[in-house]
């Protein structure tokens, strides 16, 4: 069970309350839980990733097990604790004003 | 019994304000989509209760929200807007080539008949129609596609395509502006276009006349005579009597012809009606004075509208899509200010007050009148 805490204005959007969770088959990495998180929530398409590059939006990060995941490789796998469910997947918005 | 529905798009969300056919006391919802951008939104004129609405962000992009039931609630829509084709670019601020990339919606304009088909102006500039309600959208790749497109330039704001006017006696011919290429006419429902700038001056761009290049800010049209079209440019007012094949100005004694909104009284299509802002760099009225004129002549000879408005003090701006009328019997006229305020005339603008103030910077404002 993979667990995801998403903006607020993005819990919002989509209607969410708390934490996401997700079940993934196979690797855990930021590919596989954006495309699992899109496909439970299809309104977030698009607003984390830009739809036709599929590249993160520039102001958002990704923060998991205190460290800043952003400049990952989208296949990498990320930490066992977020693998694990132990630790949370944070998609945070950027400290950029407004 | 009539009534209105003012639609408001803020810097941080979106407003109905409501009221009976007096125009005494208005309802006020919102925000809604709190802490977002709200470019604009529009009611369809086929089915008042289909409402759409630009949502978009600096964080988390673009969403386009419909409500079935004249704003109560709202479901996000379609939110993909790709070029079509290879995208290619256009001139950026220092002249270099910049590819061409989505931004946001800037203008939705709902079909004249057909609640589920909608016209979208975007940034970098094109225009998108959807057929199915939102659930997606397709480029007209024709507009973007005119030879003139790689040359094209962003305004200060954006290179936005913010105006779109369907003509109500011709279903094929739409016109379009765009900041800062100017404007755009189709006759074949949007396969092929035309610049009609013709007439246009703007000492801001190498060529004063050029074809294309020229930063109008805002186009209107009443439907009874749409051969008859209003600009409110950069600087200048303009007025064309051959949908657009020639403009003249009519900026007559204005006191300064720049400014970002004109619009038609509902019923009396020689009155128009426009927000005179300082300067290019002091986006503020003059004088402090807050003044909505009107010219009963179609331009050239203009009046200070002030009574219910600031008249000391006062520097807000009013942006380009933040002017509407509604269409009961006394026209009433609209607009918003970058202060928050809404000022409302349920007597053609002879006097004026606030229907709202203090919201987040308006946007846009756009009013339903409802039978």
């Amino acid at each position: 069970m993979i667990r995801v805490v998403l903006p607020s204005h993005l819990k919002m959007h989509a209607n969410v309350n708390g934490e996401v969770k997700l079940e993934i088959d196979g690797a855990v990495t930021q590919q596989s839980v954006l495309d699992a998180l899109e496909k439970s929530y299809p309104v977030l398409r698009g607003a984390i990733r830009d739809h036709a590059t599929q590249r993160r939006r520039p102001f958002l990060r990704f923060f998991a097990c205190q460290r800043d995941l952003s400049h990952e490789a989208p296949d990498a796998p990320l930490p066992d604790a977020v693998a694990s469910g132990s630790q949370p997947f944070l998609i945070v918005g950027a400290l950029a004003g407004g | 019994m009539s009534g209105v529905r003012v639609l408001v798009g803020t810097r941080k969300g979106a407003f109905i304000l409501t009221s009976d056919g007096t125009r005494k006391t208005w309802d006020v919802s919102g925000p809604h989509f709190a802490g977002w951008e709200l470019y604009h939104l529009k009611g369809s004129p086929a089915d008042p209760d289909r409402i759409y609405a630009s949502q978009s962000s600096s964080w988390f992009g673009q969403q386009i929200q419909r409500s079935s039931d004249g704003g109560k609630t709202w479901e996000p829509v379609g939110n993909s807007f790709a070029y079509e084709g290879i995208p290619g670019t256009h001139q950026w601020y220092d002249g270099t080539p910049h590819p061409w990339e989505f931004k946001r919606v800037w203008h939705l304009e709902p079909s004249l008949t057909d609640p589920d088909t909608v016209y979208a102006g975007v940034e970098d500039a094109a225009l998108f129609r959807t057929t199915d309600g939102g659930t997606s959208w397709q480029e007209l790749p024709g507009l973007r596609g005119h030879g003139s497109g790689a040359h094209w330039t962003p305004g200060a704001g954006g290179m936005c395509l913010h105006t779109i006017l369907l003509d109500p006696v011709d279903p094929k011919r739409i016109f379009i502006a765009i900041s800062a290429a100017g404007a755009f006419r189709t006759d074949d429902g949007g396969e092929t276009w035309q610049p009609i700038n013709r007439g246009l001056k703007s000492e801001h761009i190498p060529d004063p006349t050029a074809e294309v290049g020229h930063c109008v800010h805002r186009l209107a049209m009443h439907a009874s005579r749409p051969d008859v079209l209003f600009m409110q440019k950069h600087w200048d007012v303009m007025r064309s009597n051959d949908a657009g094949s020639s403009w003249h100005e009519v900026s007559g004694n204005l006191p300064t012809d720049f400014g970002f909104v004109i619009d038609v009284h509902a019923h009396e299509p020689e009155t128009i009606y426009v927000v005179p802002i300082k300067s290019d760099s002091e986006h503020f009225p003059t004088d402090g004075m807050l003044r909505v004129w009107r010219s009963r002549t179609g331009g050239n000879e203009w009046e200070p509208l002030t009574k219910g408005l600031p008249q000391s003090n006062c520097y807000v701006n009013v942006l380009r899509d933040a002017m509407a009328v509604d269409s009961l019997e006394s026209c009433g006229v609209y607009f918003g200010t970058t202060g928050g305020q809404v000022y409302a005339s349920a007597d053609a603008g002879d006097t004026w007050s606030a229907i709202v103030r203090d919201l987040p910077p308006v946007l846009s404002v756009e009013v339903q009148t409802l039978t």
